[in-house]
């Protein structure tokens, strides 16, 4: 059989050395075994069980893995490992392969322009799903959209009342909302920078976060969810242009809401809990409750596919929503795989909440470690990770599907505020209150490169979904551009 | 003023005049008019009064004048755009600006330096040096009057020795010496007995201080430790300060507030 012969091939070179052998079982992320089990040899690395992996899976084009023992990464030889860490050679060793991204971003090391433009502190800075554009909201009311060619200001977009809080690109990037403390909202159009029609106003206090459509959902994008602070959420078309369903029942603000792959709107408020609303008709499905303190932040483990929708790294474009609708559901559903989607809610009680929303309305795993508050949690790209910015000056990385903890970031001499992750989930770059960005490797779990530049804190941090560009925005009311 | 209550008894057995309720509407009426008959025409200090009333009165009613005007209005709601822009996930906490924290240290170092301290009762009355002392006559002719004895409340201290009486020239009856108080805690407001330590400071000066002469306003430090507090660092507080609050001359004991 050709699982024998691949091995037997590998045994067979190093039979001269005399080495070991090691009874070892592949199995993949959900737990599904690949093949028997097999005798290798310890010498064998994490590229000899990468043709392993390739070959058994028949895989045209090689894809890189990562494989695990036991949840800790492999990357020496089989051997030295088992004896470093002392594990048996009498039991079966369980091998996890995980497939790891194909293209490799590599780290912002300098910034390559300081652009100064806005009046205020620059309170949210966003990608556009192709990563071609940037826009940033400050709070002297003005949304500006950047050129990255040449990285000078495009267009000033006035029209808000107060502080632009929160920006957010539809996924087919043909819009770009953005929410002001005063409670309105104005669609733009990013090519000309100039509003698609009339504030849209509803809300009686100021917007805290904004979430489209997926566009497997419904392409062209037409509906948005807004949160605010007075307690609700809002629909928007911005078609007919106006406020189609309101979905009341929290007390107090909501802080953060989330659009997800399967249609469910999740809401995290000040009220410590998460409510899950369908939309067609705007019912409340379920509260998940547990926390003791507001919600401050929610992350799902398919949210940077809905983010960038059809586009990927290879940077196509697509013509017609259809085929875009089509390729971002195959995408979707690609990195749904088949489990439910998960959701990771952040709160002022220190600690973290795994939830699989789907399943039932209990959590999954209590995540705790972390000394003050978390403010901001995000998910990995891939799902496998994810990543916590907490006011104790330290990022945690915990693992996506069982919310074990992982590492932990220090580094930080203030708060850390935002995080964002690079395309490939190989590097995780943060942003904190002592004018600093830390690039993290996830491999190593250490420092990769320390941004220093800001004159302020730095309020906001993007990765474009191409992943070469970084865009950090702060107090000191310039926008700074990063590149590799 | 009607005194008694015949006139209501008179209503109830014979009923109101046929005109009562017209003549009084009328004389309502005409009350307004003869106001400002009396304003225009009053003399001389009288005039001055009923002026200082009624410009009183006037501006009462244009404060509720406005008052209700306020509510009917409908103005459009004008928020300005503050300065210091912060993104929505620090909207609601309240931080303290870093410029505020180094200042309020900066502030309190040199409060400490200078001694000035932040006290319930700032200002007592100052007491004068004949009240505070009793001149004692010594001396076989009993001419000499070069003793003291102090008539206000005192700490002693449990080693305290008298200097011999032939030259001691402060006296300190041992019937005004305290070696307790009563030490209220501010924000817990229970009282407790706790031993004095010591007096640190009397605000008449600081020959009182040294004395240990305990009037109203002075800081003593008292022994905390059946409190149970304990600071930051772990380490227990046995003695905190204490403002007397009382004059303990007059009451026989000593009332403080705790200084926390």
């Amino acid at each position: 059989m050709e699982v024998e012969a691949a091995a037997a091939g590998v045994a067979m070179e190093e039979e001269r050395e005399l080495s070991n052998r090691v009874m070892c079982q592949l199995k993949d992320s959900e737990g599904t075994p690949l093949g028997a089990p097999i005798f290798l040899p310890e010498s064998a690395g994490p590229k000899e069980l990468q043709q392993l992996v390739n070959k058994l899976l028949n895989n045209e084009e090689k894809m890189p893995y990562a494989f695990y023992v036991s949840d800790h990464e492999l990357v020496v030889q089989l051997g030295s490992y088992l004896q470093k860490n002392k594990v048996s050679v009498e039991k079966v060793i369980t091998i996890v392969y995980q497939p790891q991204a194909v293209f490799r971003i590599r780290p912002v090391t300098r910034c390559s322009s300081t652009i100064a433009g806005h009046m205020e502190a620059v309170l949210s800075v966003a990608f556009s799903p192709d990563g071609r554009q940037l826009a940033s909201g400050s709070g002297d009311t003005t949304v500006r959209l950047w050129d990255l060619s040449t990285q000078t200001p495009l267009f000033t977009c006035k029209g808000h009342k107060n502080w632009v809080l929160s920006i957010a690109w539809s996924p087919d990037g043909k819009h770009l909302v953005s929410g002001s403390k005063a409670g309105e909202l104005i669609c733009w159009d990013p090519q000309t920078g100039k509003p698609s029609g009339n504030p849209l106003v509803g809300h009686k206090k100021w917007i805290t976060g904004i979430s489209w459509e997926p566009v497997h959902l419904s392409a062209p994008c037409r509906r948005f969810v807004s949160a605010s602070k007075d307690g609700d959420a809002r629909i928007w078309d911005v078609t007919l242009r106006k406020c189609v369903i309101c979905l009341t029942g929290h007390t107090l603000a909501i802080t953060c809401v989330k659009w997800g792959g399967d249609g469910i709107i999740y809401t995290g408020s000040q009220d410590c809990t998460i409510k899950m609303w369908e939309t067609s008709q705007g019912k409340l499905i379920r509260e998940l409750k547990g926390h003791g303190h507001w919600v401050n932040s929610l992350a799902l483990s398919t949210e940077y596919v809905l983010r960038t929708g059809a586009f990927d790294h290879t940077g196509k474009q697509y013509s017609s929503p259809e085929e875009m609708k089509k390729v971002a559901l195959e995408r979707y559903n690609k990195m749904k795989g088949s489990a439910p989607e998960r959701l990771v809610s952040g709160s002022d009680d220190f600690t973290m909440f795994l939830w699989e929303p789907a399943v039932s309305k209990h959590p999954k795993t209590r995540m705790t470690g972390h000394q003050q508050l978390v403010n901001h949690v995000y998910f990995s790209p891939d799902g496998l990770w994810i990543a916590s910015a907490s006011f104790d000056k330290s990022v945690k990385l915990w693992n996506g599907t069982t919310g074990n903890f992982v590492a932990a970031f220090r580094g930080h001499v203030g708060p850390v505020y935002q995080i964002s992750w690079s395309a490939d989930s190989r590097l995780l770059l943060s942003g904190s209150k002592d004018s600093t960005l830390k690039v993290w490797d996830i491999r190593t779990q250490k420092l990769k490169q320390d941004l220093p530049g800001h004159a302020d804190e730095v309020f906001a941090v993007d990765w474009s979904p191409d992943g070469e560009k970084v865009a950090s925005g702060g107090k000191d009311k310039v926008l700074k551009l990063w590149m590799g | 003023m009607p005194q008694g209550d015949y006139i209501e008894l008179h209503r109830k057995r014979h009923g109101y005049r046929h005109d009562h309720f017209e003549r009084k509407r009328k004389k309502e009426a005409r009350e307004v008019h003869k106001r400002s008959q009396i304003a225009q025409k009053a003399l001389g200090i009288k005039g001055k009064m009923f002026a200082k009333k009624r410009y009183a009165e006037k501006a009462l009613m244009k404060k509720t004048l406005a008052m209700h005007e306020e509510s009917s209005t409908r103005r459009k709601v004008d928020d300005d755009v503050h300065d210091g822009a912060i993104p929505a996930y620090l909207l609601d906490r309240d931080e303290t600006t870093r410029a505020k924290v180094l200042s309020n240290t900066i502030k309190q170092k040199r409060k400490e330096k200078a001694g000035k301290w932040e006290v319930p009762l700032p200002k007592v009355r100052p007491v004068a040096e004949d009240e505070m002392f009793r001149v004692i006559r010594s001396g076989k002719r009993k001419t000499k009057q070069w003793k003291r004895m102090i008539t206000k409340a005192t700490f002693v201290g449990p080693s305290f020795t008298r200097k011999p009486p032939k030259y001691e020239r402060f006296i300190r009856p041992s019937g005004l010496r305290f070696t307790k108080a009563h030490v209220t805690h501010p924000e817990l407001k229970c009282t407790f007995n706790l031993e004095i330590i010591g007096v640190k400071k009397n605000p008449n000066g600081p020959m009182y201080t040294s004395l240990g002469v305990m009037t109203k306003g002075t800081i003593i430090e008292v022994n905390v430790s059946e409190l149970g507090l304990v600071t930051p660092a772990g380490k227990v507080v046995w003695g905190k300060y204490a403002q007397v609050t009382n004059n303990p001359e007059n009451d026989g004991c000593i009332n403080a507030v705790l200084l926390v």
